[in-house]
């Protein structure tokens, strides 16, 4: 491509970086020139947010070499990449709430005299970095947890405006914004950029990187598959192309004939506020339903609706024909209904705990004579699970912790089949597992759906969904676009609908 | 992240995993398996068990150094049956709060109420009223009313904390101080004298030279120790202290579970307020003071977790027992009570610090 060399602010060449048992780059390029908007696009996993990581100075590439105006640097902590210039405004916003704006925009580099605060100081550069922005109404002295998420964000780009910043990172900075919110963010990029300020955007939108972006780049699994491209001429079905198709192929266990049964699992007219809008699907007996969608189009929201983590404002889940009661976990449960949930780590595994007890930590009663544990039973019986679903190692005492990604994810999955759940819903099933374990979750899940199970699988990957589903909705901000066969969609035309979905 | 064990074993069992079969739970495509299954199994359970072991090991160390240095500066006034006797009467008292403690401690709370609760128990189950009819009846009502009152406190505090959303150091802080104030309302700032010969007699007596109190203390350590380690009520306030949402999302009545937690050390405070009632032959509002500090400081040395999912029964009576013997040393050395609290003050870092070095050991 063009561009590289004397007029590059950045460059970055065959940047390689290994997680235990994962590469999660495998060879990136990237050139980024001053006062450009240059988009990094590229599905979930693909390697976005380690890229920015390893920009940011918090990941550090085992091979490859980043050059900074033509020299090359190791950015070894998040200090050093700061001091070059390079500000990373994260999706998850690192603004401390209790504090006021001023006092979060110049966090760890307080304008001080021998030691003192200087807020009169502070305050009055927080309001020239805010009217740059283009947001003057917004007072330095505000808390910042008042603000919107609109309003938290400008507070973030001044923060890293207030160092001398030459390159800013954006990570889907419009995932919470509306319309006219996302319309002041691009003047103010304009505007930065007018400046000479480097942007590095990343979107799932392709409408916005149309209009915002000057070039972009597409990542897949971990290695750049196109540079440079110009963001406004590159039609939709070449970077959708480039988006998707994998190198690594996965296999799918085959699907089996869904019974003619009556819908076990029940949803209509589910709605929670702010998150997603009658939601309405049905699935059988033997049947793996899945969700494809972004991250953020609402997927986890609905799947933990409708087990009752969450409370539905609208709508009604029926199990068996059975009501389950809103915002009702143990009503779910009890009506047989299990979910492995998004965050594994957080919201499933009791870590510091033995396999057994993860396993039947559902079904404590089945194992308890007036409240005394039958712990030889309840240890056979994790031992059975943990060969049914050959879990490796097969030690039933080993602390979960020491336990990879797949076989963590079976063991939340033993759990609900000791339960003996009719009802499972699978959020992100292979999430941090490798490629070696994906394939066997995949024939595991498709086991309990010939027993009879009716499966619920969310992941936004979405040949994963493709593969594994026999019916698929689409969702893409909180409603169902699209629902159909998954043999009758490919990767291309889910991807479509989602990304004019999402335009609209 | 770990190193993936799982991706290694596919290949002797052939295209498995890509073909449907992998449904097929064949015997023999699992020997190989539950061959390999022995080695980590065993030292698994040896691990875990060396771990809990160790600590409690350190523990036992500990006791052994200060029995040590009671004996050589103290001699026999500290190695006589008489004085051993003496330390488990004085430690059975705050090792019945200290094993309600444990299970609060354990399930992700903290109580700082346990010693208002005491001297609020002690105090309604002295009063005039009570007396009167505990002598008409049996003294036993005393003993109800003092669980009562403590369960009652209890009760306050879980609804609070698990339904009403308060953070349990709030609102535990705020039945500190509530529950003594009452206390000190009803007793009008005065000590109440038991009355009652029968209870004294009972309570403060002795069975084959062991002290009753002594016998209430191992009791309610080996109830705590089975609740804790062989019901699903101790596995389910584990699970809740380890990670809430987890346990949430696994079907646990989780409010039900922590609001449980409270009435529990409730009732082993109200039963420590029958105990300290037959040593001290009063009721008074000033009973239990610090309780909630020498409670909690020989759960966390015990190597329970301050942050939940973690709790040992044993640790916390060895705690327990380790605060009691050290303030017996002191006093036979006639050593003064500030000293004794600066003493405490490095153990408790000590124990702390190396727990952080065990917990940190055995994550990585």
């Amino acid at each position: 491509m063009e561009g590289n060399g004397a007029s590059a602010l950045l460059g970055m060449a065959d940047i390689v970086k290994r997680f235990p048992g994962v590469v999660a780059l495998g060879g990136v390029d990237l050139d980024v020139r001053p006062g450009e908007v240059h988009c990094l696009l590229g599905q979930n996993g693909a390697g976005k947010s380690t890229l920015i990581k390893v920009l940011a100075g918090v990941h550090q590439p085992d091979e490859g070499t980043i050059s900074w105006q033509g020299e090359e640097v190791r950015l070894t902590h998040p200090q050093a990449a700061m001091d070059l210039g390079i500000a990373t405004i994260y999706q998850e916003l690192d603004l401390v709430e209790g504090l006021s704006v001023a006092e979060n925009i110049y966090l760890g580099h307080e304008k001080s005299r021998f030691g003192f605060s200087q807020r009169r100081a502070s305050a009055k550069a927080a309001a020239g970095l805010l009217k740059r922005l283009g947001h003057p109404e917004i007072s330095p002295s505000a808390e910042v947890g008042s603000l919107s998420a609109a309003g938290q964000q400008i507070v973030s780009m001044a923060r890293a405006l207030s160092h001398d910043t030459k390159l800013i990172i954006m990570d889907e900075p419009s995932a919470v914004l509306d319309a006219g919110e996302v319309e002041r963010l691009f003047h103010v990029i304009r505007d930065l950029t007018a400046e000479g300020v480097a942007v590095v955007y990343i979107s799932h939108r392709l409408e916005e990187i149309r209009t915002i972006g000057d070039r972009v780049t597409v990542l897949k699994d971990g290695k750049t598959v196109a540079t440079g491209l110009p963001a406004k001429e590159t039609p939709t079905s070449e970077v959708i192309r480039l988006m998707t198709g994998r190198s690594i192929e996965y296999v799918f266990p085959p699907r089996g004939t869904v019974p003619d049964a009556e819908p076990l699992l029940r949803v209509e007219g589910l709605s929670r506020r702010g998150e997603f809008h009658d939601v309405s699907f049905t699935v059988r007996p033997g049947e793996v339903l899945g969700l494809a969608g972004l991250v953020g189009a609402g997927r986890s929201e609905i799947v933990e609706t409708v087990f009752g983590a969450r409370k539905s404002d609208a709508g009604t889940v029926h199990v068996g024909g059975k009501r389950l009661r809103p915002g009702s976990v143990q009503s779910a449960v009890d009506a047989g209904v299990g979910l492995a949930p998004e965050e594994r780590k957080s919201q499933a595994l009791l870590l510091g705990d033995s396999v057994t007890s993860n396993i039947t930590i559902s079904s404590l009663t089945r194992f308890s004579r007036s409240g005394y544990l039958d712990r030889a039973g309840e240890r056979k019986a994790a031992v059975g699970q943990v060969e049914s679903l050959d879990v490796r190692p097969t030690g039933v005492d080993r602390e979960m912790r020491t336990l990879s990604g797949g076989n963590q994810q079976k063991v939340v999955l033993a759990r609900w089949l000791l339960r003996g759940c009719r009802v499972l819903i699978l959020d992100e099933p292979t999430r941090g597992v490798d490629v070696g374990a994906r394939s066997e979750i995949y024939a595991l899940v498709r086991r309990l759906a010939d027993d009879g199970v009716a499966v619920v699988v969310v992941s936004s990957e979405i040949e994963e969904v493709l593969g594994l589903s026999d019916r698929v909705l689409v969702v893409g901000e909180g409603s169902v676009l699209h629902e159909a066969p998954a043999d009758q969609l490919d990767e291309h035309q889910v991807l479509d609908i989602i990304m004019r979905g999402d335009a609209a | 992240m770990s190193v993936d064990e799982s991706t290694k074993p596919p290949e002797p069992e052939g295209g498995r995993p890509s073909s449907g079969e992998v449904a097929d739970p064949l015997p023999g495509g699992h020997h190989q398996s539950t061959v390999a299954a022995e080695p980590p199994k065993g030292s698994g359970r040896a691990g875990l068990l060396a771990g809990s072991a160790g600590r409690n090991l350190g523990l036992v160390i500990a006791l052994v150094i200060l029995c040590v240095v009671g004996v050589i500066t103290a001699g026999d006034r500290f190695a006589s049956i008489d004085n051993m006797m003496t330390i488990l009467r004085l430690a059975s008292v705050i090792g019945v709060v200290s094993v309600g403690m444990t299970f609060v401690i354990g399930g992700g709370g903290i109580d700082l109420s346990v010693g208002a609760i005491v001297a609020l128990s002690s105090v309604w189950a002295t009063t005039l009223a009570t007396q009167t009819l505990a002598a008409d009846f049996h003294w036993i009502l005393m003993v109800f009313t003092a669980l009562a009152v403590g369960a009652g406190c209890g009760v306050v505090n879980g609804v609070l904390i698990a339904y009403g959303r308060i953070a349990p150091f709030i609102a535990t802080l705020a039945m500190l101080a509530a529950a003594r104030g009452l206390a000190e309302i009803i007793a009008q700032r005065r000590t109440q004298i038991v009355t009652s010969r029968e209870f004294i007699d009972f309570f403060a007596g002795s069975v084959v030279g062991v002290p009753v109190l002594v016998i209430i203390f191992a009791l309610v350590a080996a109830l705590g120790w089975i609740l804790l380690n062989r019901t699903t009520f101790g596995r389910r306030t584990l699970a809740v202290g380890g990670n809430p949402e987890a346990a949430r999302l696994a079907g646990i009545k989780v409010q039900r579970q922590t609001a449980y937690l409270y009435v529990l050390v409730g009732l082993a405070c109200g039963l420590a307020a029958v105990m300290l009632m037959a040593r001290t032959t009063t009721g008074t509002s000033t009973h239990g003071g610090l309780y909630e500090l020498d409670a909690i400081a020989a759960v966390v040395i015990g190597g329970t977790l301050l942050s939940g999912g973690r709790a040992t029964i044993v640790g916390t009576v060895l705690g327990v027992l380790i605060f009691t013997t050290l303030t017996n040393v002191f006093t036979l050395n006639n050593l003064d009570t500030s000293t004794q609290a600066v003493a405490k003050g490095v153990i408790i870092v000590a124990a702390v610090l190396l727990q952080q070095r065990l917990a940190s050991r055995s994550r990585t």
